[in-house]
């Protein structure tokens, strides 16, 4: 403990700088990994990854064994995981009501809703990471003759764009609905509610494109370039499933009580 | 210095807060005493900035919360000990908060020791954690940036009678080197020991505030004769309203001199006559809450 407070009416705050942004991301990045369900989803995410490029290297033909088909594989795995990662984040510090010890340390709220969303990118930037090492490993160990061959910059590009709006859209939906399970149901339900409704509603099977932000995203699975009419199909779905609910879930969580 | 001023909180048509104004002063422990869902919590939220008041205003060191940089290293605050995540060990709370607020690790070992967390306890997930253990650790947390101001809810809630005595004299302290501490409780007791100034609040609505020397002297006289009903009588008389209280006695809120004189006058042989504060501030504690507790009565 240290001696005397000094008695004054007034805090001083010239001494005091803010919290820099970068200290706040840090502390992001720890509060994901410092408990054993956050620790075990990063473990998850990599173990994933590693386990579906095996099964495919055993699985596919050897003539499929391209760099380009082992990082294919591990996009829908991470496209499940890193969305939930991204839900995670946000939702923890409500069910686990955290967010009355973050808020009363960072009462600006929007500088804690900023360094996490920094640290969901870091981490969907990592998980693409680990996905381009492994689908190298396998490569270098079995990979066809022209194994190497077609490598564009697009392809990373792609598969970059895909995972952050996964992560984003994790962050929204848990921002929206503040409630882990909720968002993680909503997320993973999400595709298949439009699969069923285009199946008996024609309406919907031509309206598809433009609101069912999965059926947007596939060409950036596919070795396909993206028109015109692609990119706006993307964009359109981006609006709806992710900016739509981070905005709403933003401005609620500025707003709302904490209790 | 904490200062709350014509402070209201609405939720739809329930007011919890209704127009709440206090100052806690440097170097003073000052007492937030109201039953549960009286709205001390509430008002605790809205000085932290977590809760928008519906009018009114607080400041914390001449400041509105939200706008001290780092409000950790001048505010502590302990809002609910349960509020923390049950998978993350004690070490790894503290860890957390010092990390946001840029101190050293060794500061948490520090209020590990201080709060009498022993290593081993510390390793620990909070979810294993007793009542008790969350409120030190809580405590740990609010002095971790070593603040001049503390605002406390509950914080003797759970704890074992040793602790309240270590939680007692750890405050007293603090606030003897010059520190504000408001802390809030729903037990008379545990605020009476502790606090300088005291405020107790009923349905949102602040019943009385002052020094604790104040408060008692307001609560009257409590007066026990050999002769109770010529002493009644006598009192009634001299137009002094007087309540039966404990055992045959009687309770009025002049003043001892006052009943002294009625009952030499009427021959009355007293055998007690003394500052009503003997109940304790229990009893006002009681009476100023129930006419604000019961249904339908405003005061």
């Amino acid at each position: 403990m240290t001696a005397v407070i000094e008695e004054r009416a007034s805090l001083d705050l010239s001494q005091t700088p803010k919290v820099p942004l970068a200290r706040l991301v840090r502390v992001e990045l720890r509060k994901m990994a410092d408990t054993r369900a956050g620790m075990w989803l990063l473990i998850a995410i990599a173990l994933i990854t590693a386990a579906i490029v095996t099964i495919f290297s055993f699985a596919a033909p050897e003539s499929e064994h391209t760099f380009l088909n082992f990082m294919g594989v591990t996009a829908t795995p991470q496209g499940l995981l890193l969305p939930v990662l991204g839900i995670l984040l946000i939702t923890s510090e409500w069910s686990q009501r955290t967010a009355l010890v973050t808020f009363t340390l960072t009462p600006v709220r929007g500088h804690v809703l900023t360094a996490k969303v920094i640290a969901a990118l870091l981490f969907g930037f990592a998980a693409i990471l680990i996905a381009t090492a492994i689908a190298a490993l396998a490569t270098l160990a079995g990979g066809a003759p022209d194994a190497w061959q077609g490598i564009d910059l697009d392809d990373f590009a792609k598969f970059s764009l895909l995972q952050t709006i996964g992560v984003l859209q994790g962050l929204a939906f848990g921002l929206v609905l503040l409630n882990s399970a909720g968002a993680i149901v909503a997320f993973l339900l999400l595709p298949t509610v439009f699969n069923i409704l285009a199946g008996f509603w024609s309406a919907m099977s031509e309206a598809r494109p433009w609101v069912d932000l999965a059926y947007a995203q596939e060409p950036l699975f596919m070795d396909q370039n993206l028109g015109s009419d692609e990119w706006l199909h993307l964009a359109s779905g981006f609006a709806i499933w992710v900016l739509l609910p981070f905005v709403v879930g933003t401005i609620r969580v500025l707003r709302r009580e904490v209790k | 210095m904490i200062t709350v001023e014509g402070l209201s909180k609405t939720y739809g048509g329930f007011t919890a807060v209704d127009d709440v104004s206090f100052v806690c002063k440097p170097g003073t422990v000052t007492g937030f005493l109201g039953p549960n869902g009286a709205g001390k919590t509430t008002t605790m939220r809205i000085m932290a900035g977590l809760t928008a008041p519906s009018k009114g205003h607080t400041t914390v060191g001449g400041h509105r919360y939200a706008e001290i940089p780092n409000p950790g290293l001048h505010v502590g605050v302990l809002l609910d000990a349960s509020a923390q995540h049950g998978g993350r060990t004690g070490r790894e709370v503290l860890t957390i908060g010092a990390k946001t607020m840029g101190l050293p690790q060794s500061r948490v070992d520090e209020m590990l020791e201080m709060v009498s967390l022993s290593p081993a306890e510390s390793r620990r997930r909070v979810r294993n954690y007793s009542l008790g253990m969350r409120q030190r650790l809580g405590i740990a947390h609010a002095l971790l940036g070593d603040p001049s101001i503390l605002i406390l809810d509950e914080p003797a809630n759970g704890l074992d009678p040793a602790g309240i005595h270590w939680m007692r004299g750890l405050l007293r302290d603090y606030a003897n080197r010059g520190g504000t501490v408001l802390l809030s409780s729903h037990l008379l007791h545990e605020v009476e020991v502790i606090a300088d100034e005291m405020i107790l609040i009923g349905n949102g609505r602040i019943v009385a505030q002052g020094t604790k020397a104040d408060l008692l002297q307001t609560a009257g006289t409590f007066v026990k004769a050999v002769e109770a009903d010529m002493l009644a009588r006598a009192l009634r008389e001299s137009g002094i309203e007087a309540a039966p209280s404990g055992d045959a006695g009687l309770r009025t809120d002049a003043e001892p001199v006052q009943v002294g004189k009625v009952a030499a006058a009427a021959g009355v042989t007293l055998i007690e006559l003394r500052p009503a504060d003997g109940a304790g501030l229990e009893e006002m504690f009681l009476q100023l809450t129930a006419d604000t507790q019961r249904e339908g009565v405003v005061a």
